[in-house]
C-alpha cells in the first residue's frame, strides 16, 4: 500500500530526475536559485524537527552543515579519483561515489550531533540555545585549524556533482523521512516532549533519548544539505558556516511556522527566492530578517503560514 | 616569571571588562530570567558612542575621556530601556522561547543597522585618557589604560553593589527578582524596576565598550558578538543573577583566556569559554557562587 506521502516523494523525486536532464537548457542562474532552495528546504525541515517539533531551540545547525560538507568534499576531492578509478570509472561510479561522500558527510554530522546533544540537551531554552551555537563555532574553530581541510582559506577544487536531481532527490528524502517521523507513534514522542517535557515524563517517555534522536536525525540531513551545498559551490569557508548562516535557517523556521514542514518549506523558498527579487536593497537584507524576526515574534509567534487549530508549542505556555 | 606577571595583568584587565559586561546579562536574568542577546551590541554600540563623543572633546585628557565614558553611559541606558519597552515588555507574558528569539532579532538589527550606519569597516579608536606605560620591577608593563580599566572596573563595580544593596531601588530590584506578583502587591512598580535594570545594565556595558576599545583599538559593528558571548559565559561561571559571581566569572574567563592566547594553542582561544561554558552546565550548571534551584511544576 503506497501511501499519498510515498507518492508525493516518489513523483518529486522523478519529476527532478526529468527535470535535472534538460538542466542543461535551464538559464544558469535560474538553477542556481533552484538548487539554493533545494539546499534550504533540507536544512529548514530538518532544524524545524529540533526546533519546531521537539521544541529544543537550536543555533548550531550550520555547524553540522560545515562538518557534512567538508567530510563529502574531502571524500570527493581527495579520495575521489582512486576510488573512481577503482570502481571501473563512468557514470556510476561517479553516482556512487557522491552517494557514498554524502552519506559519509550524514553520518558524520550525526555522530557530531550526538557528541553535543548528549551533554547540551540536560539544558533548557536559552542554555541550550547558547550552548549550540557554542558548539556551531567550535566546529567552526576546529576546522579552520586543520590544515589538510584548508583550514581559514577554505577549501577548493571540490567537484561539481550536485545537480537538480540529486538536490531535489535528497530535500524530498528528508522531508518525507521528518513527516513520516512525526506521524508515527515514536514521533508523537517529538511533539510531547515540546508540550510538557514534565508531562511527558511522568507518561513515561524518555524525554533525553527523544531529543537526542531528533538532534542526531536533524544533524543528519543538515550534513547532507552540507555535501549538496560543497559540491555546488565547489569552494567552502569555514566562515560560510557561522553564526548568520545558523541564524538564516532559524528564520526560515520561525517564519514558517515552527512544527510546521509545510509552512516551513513555503518559507525555505520564499527567503531564498525573494533576496533575488530585492538585488536592489541587497544591503538591507539582514535588517530586513531581524525585523522580521521581532515583529512576527511580536504579532504572529505561530509563524506566517500555520492557520491551523493546534496551538503551536511557542504560544502554548 | 615576567612573562607570567605581564599575562596575568593584561588577563585581568580583559576579565573587568568581560565582568562589566557580565554584569548586564546577570541583572536582566535576575529580574526577567532570561538572556538579553541584545546585550553584547549594547556593548558595541557603547564603543561607537564613545568614538564619535571622542571627537568633541580635547584627546587623551582625564578630564574629556570620563566625560566622553559617562556621555556613551547615558546613550545606552536610554538604548537599554527603549530595546525593553518597545521587544521585550510586550512579551513579559509570553514564553521564554518566544523572548529568547526576539532577543536574538534585536542582537541581529543592532548589528546590522550599526553596518548600515557605522559602516561595515573597523575603525580605530582614539586615544581618550593620557597614555603612560610603566614598568614595574621586573620588566612587567603596565599601561595607563589598563590601570584606569581596572579603576573603572572596580569603582562601577562597588557603586552597582551599593545601589543593589542600599538604595530603595536595589531593594526593589532584589525583590522583583524573588517574585514579580508579590513585588507588585507591595507596591513596587515592577515595570519601572525593569526599565532600571536595563538601563543600569546597558550603561555598564557601554562602559565596557569603552574600556574594550581603549585596550583592543579597533571598532566594528561586529565587535560585540565574541566579547558579549564570554561575558554571557563569565555570568554563567560565576552563579547567574549573582553579582560577585559575574564580577569573579569575568575574571576567571578573562586571565585564562590571556594565558591560552599566549601558548601556542592561541588559535583556539575563542573557543575556550565554550568549553569552559559546557563543562561548567554540564557539573555546577548553578555556577561557582550560585544556589542550585529546583524546577518547580
Amino acid at each position: 500500500m503506497i501511501s499519498r506521502s510515498q507518492w508525493v516523494l516518489v513523483s518529486v523525486i522523478a519529476a527532478s530526475a526529468v527535470l535535472s536532464s534538460f538542466s542543461g537548457r535551464i538559464d544558469d542562474y535560474v538553477l542556481d536559485v533552484t538548487i539554493g532552495v533545494g539546499i534550504n528546504i533540507m536544512l529548514a525541515v530538518s532544524l524545524n524537527l529540533i526546533n519546531g517539533y521537539t521544541g529544543q531551540f537550536s543555533l548550531g545547525h550550520a555547524g553540522f552543515m560545515a562538518v557534512g560538507a567538508y567530510t563529502a568534499g574531502a571524500l570527493t576531492t581527495n579520495l575521489g579519483p582512486q576510488i573512481v578509478a577503482a570502481l571501473g570509472g563512468g557514470r556510476a561510479a561517479t553516482t556512487f561515489l557522491f552517494a557514498g561522500a554524502l552519506l559519509s558527510g550524514g553520518l558524520l554530522a550525526a555522530f557530531a550531533g550526538f557528541l553535543v546533544g548528549v551533554p547540551s540537551l540536560r539544558l533548557k531554552g536559552d542554555y541550550l540555545a547558547i550552548v549550540t551555537l557554542g558548539f556551531g563555532e567550535i566546529i567552526k574553530v576546529i576546522i579552520q585549524n586543520i590544515n589538510w581541510l584548508g583550514g581559514s582559506r577554505g577549501m577548493v577544487g571540490i567537484p561539481p556533482y550536485t545537480n537538480l536531481f540529486w538536490t531535489f532527490t535528497m530535500a524530498a528524502l528528508s522531508v518525507y523521512v521528518v513527516i513520516s517521523l512525526i506521524h508515527s507513534s515514536y514521533g508523537r514522542g517529538f511533539i510531547a516532549v515540546s508540550d510538557d517535557e514534565v508531562a511527558a515524563e511522568a507518561m513515561g517517555i524518555n524525554t533525553t533519548r527523544y531529543k537526542i534522536t531528533a538532534f542526531v536525525i536533524g544533524a543528519f540531513f543538515a550534513g547532507i544539505a552540507g555535501g549538496i551545498y560543497g559540491h555546488f559551490k565547489q569552494f567552502i569557508t569555514p566562515t560560510g558556516f557561522d553564526f548568520t548562516r545558523s541564524i538564516e535557517i532559524v528564520v526560515m523556521v520561525i517564519l514558517g511556522g515552527m512544527g510546521n514542514t509545510v509552512g516551513v518549506i513555503l518559507a525555505a523558498v520564499l527567503l531564498t527566492v525573494l533576496p533575488e527579487f530585492l538585488r536592489s536593497v541587497a544591503e538591507y537584507r539582514m535588517i530586513i530578517y531581524s525585523l522580521l524576526i521581532i515583529v512576527i515574534m511580536l504579532t504572529r509567534p505561530q509563524g506566517l503560514f500555520t492557520w491551523s487549530r493546534r496551538t503551536p508549542p511557542v504560544a502554548a505556555k | 616569571m615576567t612573562e607570567f606577571l605581564q599575562q596575568l595583568i593584561n588577563g585581568v584587565s580583559l576579565g573587568s571588562i568581560y565582568a562589566l559586561i557580565a554584569l548586564g546579562y546577570t541583572m536582566v536574568y535576575g529580574v526577567l530570567r532570561f538572556i538579553n542577546f541584545a546585550h553584547s551590541d549594547v556593548f558595541m554600540v557603547g564603543a561607537f558612542s564613545g568614538f564619535y563623543l571622542g571627537r568633541h572633546v580635547r584627546p587623551e585628557s582625564l578630564w574629556g575621556g570620563t566625560m566622553v565614558l559617562v556621555g556613551a553611559m547615558v546613550i545606552c541606558a536610554a538604548l537599554g530601556i527603549l530595546i525593553e519597552k518597545l521587544a521585550y515588555r510586550p512579551l513579559r507574558r509570553r514564553s521564554t522561547l518566544t523572548v529568547l528569539i526576539t532577543a536574538i532579532g534585536v542582537s541581529l538589527l543592532l548589528q546590522n543597522a550599526g553596518q548600515k550606519i557605522f559602516g561595515p569597516n573597523p575603525k580605530f579608536f582614539p586615544k581618550l585618557f593620557p597614555a603612560k606605560n610603566f614598568v614595574l620591577p621586573g620588566h612587567v608593563m603596565v599601561s595607563t589604560d589598563q590601570m584606569a580599566v581596572l579603576a573603572i572596573a572596580i569603582l562601577l563595580l562597588v557603586s552597582l553593589q551599593f545601589i543593589v544593596l542600599r538604595t530603595r531601588m536595589g531593594t526593589a530590584m532584589r525583590a522583583v527578582s524573588f517574585n514579580h506578583q508579590a513585588a507588585a502587591l507591595m507596591g513596587i512598580n515592577v515595570d519601572v524596576v525593569i526599565s532600571f535594570t536595563f538601563g543600569l545594565g546597558s550603561a555598564l556595558a557601554a562602559a565596557g565598550g569603552i574600556l574594550y576599545a581603549m585596550n583592543y583599538p579597533s571598532i566594528d559593528p561586529l565587535m560585540g558578538t565574541l566579547p558579549g558571548l564570554k561575558a554571557f559565559v563569565a555570568a554563567v561561571l560565576g552563579g547567574i543573577g549573582n553579582i560577585p559571581g559575574a564580577a569573579l566569572g569575568g575574571m576567571i574567563i578573562g586571565i585564562v583566556e590571556t594565558f591560552i592566547a599566549g601558548t601556542s594553542k592561541s588559535t583556539y582561544k575563542d573557543a575556550i569559554a565554550f568549553a569552559v561554558l559546557i563543562l561548567i552546565l554540564l557539573f555546577r550548571p548553578a555556577g561557582i557562587l550560585g544556589k542550585p534551584q529546583m524546577e518547580k511544576v
